[in-house]
């Protein structure tokens, strides 16, 4: 279908693919470490707890909004979650299933006093941020929580497979995880009618309403499924780190919306697509991966994420203008 | 929003009418009331350790600081927009000052010690002018959304603060700086007064200049503005430019407070400079929205500060507890609005 | 032909207002019926309580073929057949053609998308009226007039019996206005009842059968479009006749104050030569697409020509801002009033001295508050602006009004040309003879006035002069006082 490819050729994914290449075909020939499958491995894992939140993320600004307090959100259902689950010595079924409702009820928050109270969902999602935070903080003390049940702290691992330096690799919970909520993000999305709503609330709200769509539905559904995905998230990213700290997870929302961000989504919504974030978050992985391994200090890396920010916002608004005619006409 | 006077309907009339007006403007005599009425609650909490010169005092010290930042939201905001960057800005050009100041300050006395310090105050104004640049340039004539905009230099600005220093804190400041920051003239601590020298120019640019005039216009609706013969591209990127140069001057009083400057410093202050301008009656859509308004709000969240200060409640409950005010104060006219109390 | 839809004794109140009262309405299949009347006669209203987002006062009732109502809801509305197609289409820019079609059928509830099945209806809806558009293709990617398609397409898939276009027209070129009202004569034929909303008519009484108009929230009656024709209708809608203002003067000893020599711009207009003299009403009209507004943005600085040069007392001008414009002494009134002429939010005084802000500065650059207050209660008098205080939101004022407050905002800066861009719509009836008093007044103390309008009664009876234009050209040149309505309509339309 050629005229599909051509459709394609002047997608911003095609962009970001074409970046990213040349970023890969760099980084084999300037550095040793990166092309090799320990490397990438590391990589997909370090980064799934992004990934989930993004695919999440980008649900909420297709719909026309923002969120900016699901790392918050990640931390609670991470904390009572992990706190349970020693106390009674739960199985994995209950344990997401915990995270889960933990984080669907937290952004069920968000979506009343956004839908509701008609509150910018900046504004809300910054204060949600902070009263989630500091009532987690200020309950719990701060504690850090170090052991896990053995089970989880042994993860998963399919598939393994053991290489020539005996360093094993498998499908491992964080990418397996990754991996189902990418799928049913894209599944929601396009396959679902709900996330056809969701793209037509974000494309003209006006109308949305005009045809009958019940918006507040649409916006628990939207401001839930980021909670959703914050609890599996934080679950995946505590058997990581095999630790539960209520304050590390705050502060990296912008590396999930620069992922989302430079995967085409648009703050005004309507755009974005599953492909996009994944292409947005790989982009940004090959870049810090990549920094670190040119040696560049890694104090130095949130400076270079702010600057693709930047510059991937500004080409996407220069290009909108191009394409625009003369702003004066009837 | 709006500061125009209609009249207020339901219970508040009569409460209205009885206490008077502060400067004939609604919000700030709510806001009025709201303050003398948690200063009554807290007195009778925590008893007479509220009313101490020592509790005047350390809202006296830490006002300066936040206010400046808060007048640096408060503009972008009135413009229609949203400076997230404030803070690492503020951080930023503090790690600059202090850098030269500790560098080349030892050992220099008189002239050369006075031109070192003035020089490192120019250059952290510099590095605001440029950040607030960017800021502008981007915002204004690329059509960017300012949310993204300053969500980037932010994490832009802070990743410079930590690559310079890696995390650690520049301290060892000299004693006029410290002056700066922690002294008093005639009982007046000196931050204070920089934040008069800086908040009643903001006040009197805003109210009583084109420029003030044409930031409210942009603020409700900047394409008609612009068919008004206003160059709106301009007045937004000097909006800018001015939010972080303020935000440096705020960053220059945290460096003299805390004798040390650090690239994470303050940074659950955005969430209050926020709560302040939406509190001091600042429409957070833009367009609206009075200094003498944001200061009262402030003065009312410095009560609430010390107060739980005093009442030992944990800063992170007090975080938490900013956050559930700024949504009450955002919700509460549209509440109204639908319970029909105002048009 | 069968009745589809009879209204009796709707009536509407709106707080103090009443919108609609005691209007008797009947709608019958395969009828096109033009529903006609100026801003605040009640025609939004009437079509609310059709489609069900507003009930009628009781005593009124609704009869869908031949099942009763007292009032319906949005849903009952569509469910009997009804559909409505605003004038912003209400369509969804992101999704497809396909889906945007599809959209009321088959994308409620939770199901997985069929898409076979947007796709069989979206065909299925474009056959019934004939078109052919890729089913795949964004509807921000289509042109205007495509867009319609859609939304038209999208009522037929709700199996629409009656279809309600709001100003249908508006935003069509001639070519595109025939390739519409050719699709209604097919709608025609499958007896759906189509309803156009519009102040516009000269292109849909060839397709219509009747005529109803309404003013001041009451029919004023219903007429056989056969009978009626552009003149007689304004006449009907404003209730008053219309006469020339402007005697006979003559101009020709007056300077010339603006001239344009072979004006381009590169796909808005084209070869633009006039001059304009002191005191004189230019007035421009054409139909939609002929570049008026392009031209006088141009003129005002805000669409710069590529060719050509325009000559203001002599002087060559060559504008890179409006503000330019604007110390030259030329002002354009927009019009766009409610998100381009005014700062609905703001006060009326700041709306009404937003122009002339520097001029007004004083010692240190400071705006004195008495010059302000002095400047916004002078203009508040020399137009009789109906306020009670000019701190209020300039929303709160009435339609005409609003119209003062933005020419007041234009007088203020002492212009020698004054650019109007139909300033007279969303103005009441009553309220336009004040707006022409004003620009008359303006005119006579030496102002130039170009007068752009849609409506051809509008230009002949304010203007001394009047330009057709016709795809970016000057078409034509009429003397107002030598010529008459059906004269520009012939040529408008030629």
């Amino acid at each position: 279908m050629p005229e599909n490819f051509a459709r394609f050729r002047r997608s911003h994914e095609f962009w970001l693919l074409s970046v990213i290449l040349i970023l890969v075909v760099g980084l084999s020939v300037m550095t040793e470490g990166f092309l090799t499958l320990q490397n990438l491995f590391d990589l997909l894992t370090s980064y799934a707890f992004l990934g989930i939140l993004a695919s999440g993320l980008l649900v909420v600004l297709i719909s026309g909004g923002i969120d900016i307090s699901f790392t918050a959100t990640a931390s609670i259902a991470q904390y009572i979650t992990m706190l349970l689950a020693n106390k009674y010595g739960l199985n994995w079924f209950i344990v997401f299933a915990i995270a889960s409702v933990v984080g669907i009820a937290l952004g069920a928050i968000n979506a009343v006093l956004i839908d509701r109270l008609n509150i910018s969902s900046i504004i809300v999602s910054i204060a949600t941020l902070n009263i989630f935070y500091g009532l987690l903080v200020f309950i719990t003390g701060g504690k850090y929580i170090y052991s896990l049940p053995p089970w989880f702290s042994h993860g998963i691992y399919w598939f393994e497979y053991v290489d020539a330096d005996e360093i094993s690799y498998g499908i491992n919970l964080q990418i397996l995880a990754l991996a189902v909520m990418f799928t049913l993000t894209w599944l929601i999305l396009n396959r679902t009618n709900i996330g056809r709503q969701i793209y037509a609330l974000g494309g003209n709200r006006e109308a949305a309403q005009r045809l009958g769509f019940n918006v507040f539905r649409l916006n628990i559904l939207v401001y839930c499924y980021m909670g959703l995905t914050a609890g599996v998230a934080s679950l995946i990213q505590a058997q990581l780190a095999q630790s539960v700290a209520p304050t590390v997870l705050v502060g990296k929302e912008l590396d999930v919306l620069a992922a989302v961000v430079l995967g085409g989504a648009s703050l005004a919504g309507g755009v974005g697509t599953v492909f996009g974030t994944i292409l947005g978050l790989t982009l940004l992985a090959v870049m810090q991966n990549g920094l670190i391994l040119l040696g560049v200090s890694s104090y130095y890396s949130q400076f270079f994420v702010g600057l693709v920010i930047l510059l991937s916002v500004s080409a996407t608004a220069l290009s909108a203008r191009r394409k625009r005619k003369g702003v004066m006409t009837e | 929003m709006s500061n125009a006077p209609h009249p207020p309907r339901g219970p508040d009339a009569a409460l209205m009418s009885l206490i008077g007006s502060l400067t004939g403007d609604v919000t700030n005599r709510r806001l009025a009331i709201l303050l003398v009425a948690l200063v009554a609650v807290f007195g009778l909490i925590i008893g007479e350790g509220f009313f101490t010169k020592a509790t005047v005092q350390s809202m006296a010290f830490q006002l300066p600081e936040l206010g400046i930042l808060s007048l640096a939201m408060m503009i972008t905001l009135i413009s229609g927009g949203l400076n997230l960057s404030i803070i690492s800005t503020a951080n930023l050009c503090a790690l600059a000052m202090a850098y030269i100041m500790t560098k080349m300050l030892p050992g220099t006395e008189g002239f050369a010690f006075v031109g070192w310090q003035i020089v490192a105050i120019a250059v952290g104004l510099l590095i605001a002018s440029i950040i607030g640049l960017v800021n502008g340039f981007i915002i204004a004539y690329l059509g960017v959304s300012p949310i993204l905009t300053t969500l980037g230099t932010m994490t832009m600005v802070k990743g410079i603060g930590i690559g310079m220093t890696r995390g650690n804190v520049i301290s060892g400041l000299p004693d006029s700086i410290v002056f700066l920051g922690n002294g008093t003239v005639v009982g007046i601590p000196t931050a204070m007064l920089v934040f008069a020298v800086v908040a009643i120019p903001m006040a009197i640019a805003l109210g009583r200049t084109p420029f003030g005039a044409a930031t409210y216009m942009i603020g409700s609706n900047e394409k008609a503005t612009q068919f008004s013969g206003i160059d709106t591209k301009r007045v937004i990127l000097r909006i800018y430019v001015i939010s972080s140069l303020l935000a440096a001057v705020a960053g220059l009083v945290m460096m003299a407070r805390f004798n040390s400057a650090n690239a994470s410093y303050a940074e659950s202050y955005l969430l209050v400079t926020i709560l302040a301008a939406v509190l001091g009656g600042v429409d957070p859509m833009g367009g609206f929205g009075k200094i003498a308004g944001v200061i009262l709000s402030l003065v009312i969240l410095q009560v609430i500060s010390s107060a739980f200060n005093l009442l030992n409640f944990s800063q992170f409950l007090t975080l938490a507890i900013w956050g559930a005010i700024l949504v009450g104060v955002t919700a509460v006219p549209n509440i109204r609005k639908r319970l029909g109390l105002i048009d | 032909m069968p009745t589809f839809l009879e209204l009796t004794h709707i009536s509407k109140r709106f707080g103090g207002v009443q919108a609609l009262a005691d209007v008797d309405l009947t709608l019958e299949s395969g009828e096109v019926h033009c529903l006609v009347g100026e801003n605040g006669s009640g025609k939004s209203t009437l079509i609310k309580i059709i489609s069900g987002v507003q009930p009628p006062e009781a005593g009124g009732k609704i009869i869908i073929e031949s099942r009763e109502y007292s009032h319906l809801n949005p849903v009952e509305s569509t469910r009997a057949g009804i559909q409505v197609i605003y004038q912003d289409l209400s369509l969804f820019p992101n999704l497809t053609v396909a889906e945007n079609i599809g959209v009321g059928q088959h994308l409620g509830g939770f199901h997985s998308v069929d898409w076979n099945a947007i796709r069989a209806t979206a065909k299925r809806a474009m056959e019934r009226i004939g078109v052919n558009l890729d089913l795949d293709v964004k509807v921000e990617d289509l042109s205007i007039a495509n867009r319609q398609l859609v939304a038209i397409c999208r009522a037929m898939a709700a199996d629409a019996k009656l279809v309600i276009m709001d100003e249908p027209t508006a935003s069509l070129t001639r070519h595109e206005v025939d390739a519409l009202l050719a699709l209604v004569r097919e709608l025609k034929k499958k007896g759906i009842c189509i309803v156009f909303v519009s102040h516009r008519l000269d292109e849909v009484l060839e397709v219509a059968e009747r005529v109803t108009v309404l003013r001041d929230g009451k029919k004023v009656g219903t007429y056989d479009a056969k009978e009626m024709n552009d003149h007689k209708l304004a006449v009907l809608m404003t209730g008053k006749e219309f006469h020339y203002d402007l005697a006979g003067i003559d101009l020709s000893a007056r300077k010339t104050v603006l001239s344009t020599r072979h004006l381009s711009r590169k796909g808005d207009y084209k070869d633009i030569s006039f001059d304009l003299r002191e005191g004189e009403i230019l007035g421009i009209t054409g139909l939609l697409g002929s570049g008026r507004t392009e031209l006088a943005l141009s003129l005002f600085g805000m669409n710069p020509p590529d060719g050509g040069e325009i000559h203001l007392n002599g002087k060559r001008l060559a504008l890179t801002s409006n503000r330019e414009a604007i110390d030259n002494g030329i002002a354009y009134v927009s019009e766009d009033r409610l998100t381009l002429g005014l700062v609905l939010e703001q006060s009326i005084a700041s709306n009404t001295i937003v122009t002339i802000l520097d001029k007004l500065k004083g010692f240190m650059g400071l705006i004195p508050q008495a010059a302000r207050q002095s400047t916004v209660d002078r203009w508040v008098k020399d137009l009789s602006i109906k306020v009670s205080n000019t701190n209020n939101p300039v929303k709160t004022l009435s339609g005409g009004n609003q119209q003062r407050v933005v020419l007041a905002k234009w007088m203020a800066t002492a212009p020698r040309v004054l650019i109007l861009d139909s300033p007279t719509v969303g103005v009441d009836i009553s309220a336009k003879d004040g707006i022409y008093e004003i620009v008359r007044g303006l005119a006579a103390k030496g102002v130039a006035v170009i007068l752009i309008s849609d409506e051809i009664p509008e230009v002949l009876y304010h203007s001394h002069r009047i330009l057709i234009m016709r795809n970016g050209r000057i078409t034509g040149e009429f003397e107002a006082h030598k010529s008459s309505e059906d004269v520009l309509r012939v040529a408008v339309n030629a």
